[in-house]
């Protein structure tokens, strides 16, 4: 079993070591995630929602439903720890 | 981007994981992970992600540390493997 | 729990500080590094470091389990509510440039992910606080 897990973790290693020849170079301007949508939020965020912070314009405003989305995970990692773990009748 | 300091950050890191999944004792391997997760931290910052930074210093090396030591101290200290 | 001076006042001094920090880093993530997720860990950091030093009873005395389990809900209540009004007013979920204020609309927009922040703080700090409490109680489970 450790041997097939060995051999495994080499493989996919060695399928990511080949795969990193197609990652472009740090901070290069013209990769796809760089042209289609974040020249418009470094162009507009300050502009459109008054702050100063992009990440936070990010994440608060034009992405706010994936936040909300995150929100609701931790909460739902809360309730369900608290049913699992917390007895006796206390809320 | 320094090209040194993150060669040696990245060792670090490397070293770190499989330290924190080889070693016995858990309470060292949930000590490990703290530090693996402020090594990510300096790298996110290195890398001018001040946010994702500041999120894994706070969770990762904060939070998450204290819940598994919690853990560790509620049931057994020695991993069985 | 085992008395120890030291470590209980150094906790007195600095929970307040703790506290008011998370709060900065909540509120300052508008401008600067920093917001909902990050503030709230470091606001219930300040409880789980009280919960250490004076034991899980003595915590619970300051930061009661209802409150905590409220607030989790709150805070999400907060954000889908503040969601919910924009469609009140007349607009998409969480557009929140719809909301009838005497403000331009990016300051509206500004305003309203500042309570969007206050409620994920509230939220991460109740969940945080909450799991602590449930993880490190002693108590035996029947």
């Amino acid at each position: 079993m450790r041997k097939w897990a060995l051999f495994a973790v080499i493989v996919v290693g060695a399928l990511l070591l080949w795969a990193e020849g197609d990652i472009p170079p740090f901070g290069d301007p013209d990769t796809p995630a760089n042209t289609y949508v974040a020249q418009y939020y470094i162009e507009n965020a300050y502009e459109d929602a008054d702050m100063a912070n992009i990440v936070t314009v990010i994440l608060t405003d034009y992405r706010s439903y994936d936040t909300l989305g995150e929100a609701t995970v931790i909460f739902t990692a809360g309730m369900s720890l608290l049913l699992l773990l917390r007895r006796g009748g206390r809320l | 981007m320094i090209w040194e300091f993150n060669f040696a950050m990245f060792l670090f890191l490397v070293i770190c994981a499989i330290a924190a999944i080889t070693v016995r004792n858990l309470l060292s391997a949930v000590v490990i992970f703290a530090a693996y997760s402020l090594i990510m931290a300096v790298l996110w910052a290195e890398m001018n992600a001040v946010d994702v930074a500041f999120t894994e210093a706070a969770v990762g090396a904060g939070i998450t540390t204290v819940l598994f030591i919690a853990v560790v101290s509620r049931t057994t200290r020695r991993s069985k493997d | 729990m085992k008395e120890d001076v030291v470590i209980r006042t150094v906790t007195r001094m600095i929970v307040p500080f703790i506290q008011l920090f998370g709060l900065y880093v909540i509120l300052h993530g508008a401008s600067s590094a920093g917001g909902g997720f990050q503030g709230g860990v470091i606001f219930a950091s300040a409880f789980i470091l009280y919960g250490i030093a004076f034991g899980i009873t003595e915590a619970r005395k300051r930061i009661y389990e209802k409150i905590t389990t409220v607030a989790a809900s709150l805070g999400v209540y907060i954000f889908a509510g503040i969601g919910l009004l924009a469609i009140l007013f007349g607009g998409n979920f969480l557009g929140y440039s719809a909301l009838p204020l005497p403000l331009p609309g990016p300051e509206i927009r500004g305003l309203m992910a500042e309570f969007v922040e206050i409620g994920i703080g509230i939220t991460v700090m109740a969940v945080m606080t909450s799991i602590f409490y449930d993880m490190a109680s002693k108590e035996e489970v029947e």
